[in-house]
C-alpha cells in the first residue's frame, strides 16, 4: 500500500506528464460514451478523469484498464470541454511500467504472438505502450 | 518537384506495395518522393506524455532531415504521418518539450541547429489535394473506376486529434470520398469510417479488435461498399483478419494506380 504522500507525488507527476486539467471536466461522459475499449475496461475515461481530480489514483494503476486503451483519439476530439482524457490514461500507465520489472509486454511474449501477414507497425506499436 | 519520404517500417516489409506504388503514382504525377537518409522507425504511435523525449527523437531526426532539404515531408502511412506530425506539433508549442529535444540533438555535434517544427509535414492524401490538386488527379487518370462503389476507412490515426492533425473535419470528413470521385469511383458513405478497427489491441486482445474490425466492415457492407481503401497497414490487417472478410480491404494507392495505368510494370 503506498503512503498518501507517494499518491499525492505520483498524482502530481500524472497531470505534469499529461498536461490535463481534469477539473474542466462537466461530467458528461462524452469520452466514455464514445470510447471503443468502453467494455473491456473496469474504470472509463470519464473516470480516470474523475478520480485523478479526486486523489484516488491507486485502483486506476492496479487496473488492466490502463491496457485496454486503443490511443484511437475519440475521447480527445469528442470531449466538449477539451479535457483529453487520453492523455490521462496514458500518463497513469506510464508510471505503472516505468517502474522497474513493470513492463507490460516483454519482446520475449512476441514470437508465439506473431503470424505471417502481421505488420511491424503492430509490434513496434504495442511495445511502445506496453513496455517502457 | 521533390518533397521528402518518409516510407517508415512496414512500408519497407509488409507492406511494399503501398510504398512502390506511392512512388510510382507520385512521380507520374510530377512528384519526386526523395527518401530520407538513415530513417529511424517512428514507434508506430504517439506518447501523448509531455516528457517522453527518447521515443520522440526518431521522428524529430526525419523532421531534421526535410528541413536540411527545405521539403515538406510526406508520409503515406497513417500511423506513421500520426506520430510524426504530433511530434512536430509538439515542438511547436511546447517549449519545455522542444528544449529537451534540442538538447538531445546537441550531443556530439555542436553545429546542431535547434528544430521547432519548421518543416510542413503531409500525408500522401494532402499531397495530392493540396499540392497537386484532386483536378490534376482526375486529369491524369487513365481508366476511370467508372461504377465501382467503394468505402472510405479513415479509422482513427488519419485524422486525430483534428486539431493537431489539421486535414479535415475529424466527424464528416471527405478527402478520401473526393480523392474517390477524382479517380471516377463512387464513395459509399458510412457511419463507421472513422471509427478505430481495434489497433494494437490484437496482439493482447483478439477478441476486441474482431469486434471493432467485424462492426466497421459490415456497416461499409450495409451501405453498399463493394470494397473499403485505407492507407494504414494495422487497419488493413485488422479488418482483413478480425473483420469477417465481408469487403476486400484495399490501400488507396491501389486504386490511384490502377485509375492511373501504371499499376502493372
Ligand atoms: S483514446 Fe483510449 S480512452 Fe480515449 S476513446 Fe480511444 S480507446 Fe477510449
Ligand atoms: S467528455 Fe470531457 S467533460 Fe465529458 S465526462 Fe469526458 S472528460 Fe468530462
Amino acid at each position: 500500500m503506498a503512503t498518501e504522500k507517494q499518491n499525492e507525488m505520483r498524482r502530481e507527476q500524472i497531470l505534469r506528464s499529461s498536461g490535463v486539467n481534469p477539473r474542466k471536466c462537466m461530467k458528461c461522459g462524452k469520452c466514455s460514451g464514445t470510447c471503443p475499449a468502453y467494455d473491456e475496461m473496469e474504470w472509463h475515461p470519464h473516470q480516470f478523469v474523475q478520480m485523478v481530480a479526486d486523489g484516488d489514483i491507486e485502483p486506476l494503476l492496479k487496473s488492466d484498464s490502463i491496457y485496454k486503451c486503443l490511443t484511437c483519439f475519440a475521447c480527445v476530439d469528442r470531449c466538449p470541454r477539451g479535457v483529453e482524457p487520453a492523455k490521462l490514461v496514458e500518463a497513469v500507465r506510464l508510471s505503472v511500467i516505468r517502474e522497474q520489472g513493470a513492463n507490460h509486454m516483454k519482446p520475449d511474449d512476441i514470437p508465439a504472438m506473431l503470424d505471417e501477414d502481421l505488420p511491424q507497425q503492430l509490434l513496434v506499436s504495442a511495445l511502445r505502450k506496453y513496455a517502457k | 518537384m521533390k518533397v521528402s519520404y518518409f516510407p517508415g517500417c512496414t512500408l519497407r516489409t509488409k507492406a511494399r506495395d503501398l510504398d512502390l506504388l506511392s512512388r510510382r503514382c507520385a512521380e507520374a504525377l510530377g512528384v519526386t518522393l526523395e527518401e530520407i537518409d538513415d530513417w529511424q522507425c517512428c514507434g508506430g504511435v504517439f506518447t501523448t506524455a509531455r516528457d517522453e523525449i527518447a521515443t520522440k527523437l526518431s521522428s524529430v531526426r526525419a523532421l531534421k532531415a526535410a528541413k536540411a532539404k527545405d521539403q515538406m515531408l510526406v508520409t503515406v502511412c497513417s500511423a506513421c504521418h500520426n506520430v510524426i506530425k504530433q511530434t512536430n506539433h509538439a515542438m511547436q508549442t511546447d517549449s519545455d518539450f522542444a528544449l529537451r529535444v534540442n538538447n538531445y540533438m546537441n550531443i556530439g555535434d555542436p553545429e546542431n541547429q535547434p528544430y521547432y517544427g519548421e518543416t510542413k509535414v503531409l500525408h500522401f492524401l494532402e499531397l495530392l489535394r493540396d499540392v497537386v490538386g484532386f483536378e490534376r488527379v482526375q486529369a491524369a487518370v487513365k481508366n476511370p473506376l467508372t461504377g465501382r462503389r467503394i468505402g472510405a476507412y479513415y479509422g482513427c490515426l488519419l485524422l486525430r486529434p483534428g486539431k493537431t492533425m489539421a486535414m479535415d473535419d475529424v466527424e464528416n470528413p471527405s478527402i478520401i470520398e473526393d480523392f474517390l470521385r477524382a479517380l471516377g469511383a463512387e464513395p459509399v458513405i458510412y457511419a463507421m469510417r472513422n471509427e478505430c478497427c481495434g489497433g494494437y489491441i490484437t496482439l493482447e486482445d483478439k477478441g476486441l479488435a474482431a469486434k471493432k474490425s467485424s462492426a466497421v466492415l459490415a456497416d461499409a457492407k450495409s451501405a453498399g461498399a463493394e470494397a473499403v481503401i485505407t492507407a494504414c497497414p494495422l487497419c488493413k490487417y485488422n479488418l482483413e483478419k478480425n473483420g469477417g472478410g465481408e469487403v476486400p480491404v484495399i490501400y488507396f494507392t491501389e486504386l490511384l494506380a490502377e485509375a492511373l495505368g501504371i499499376k502493372e510494370d
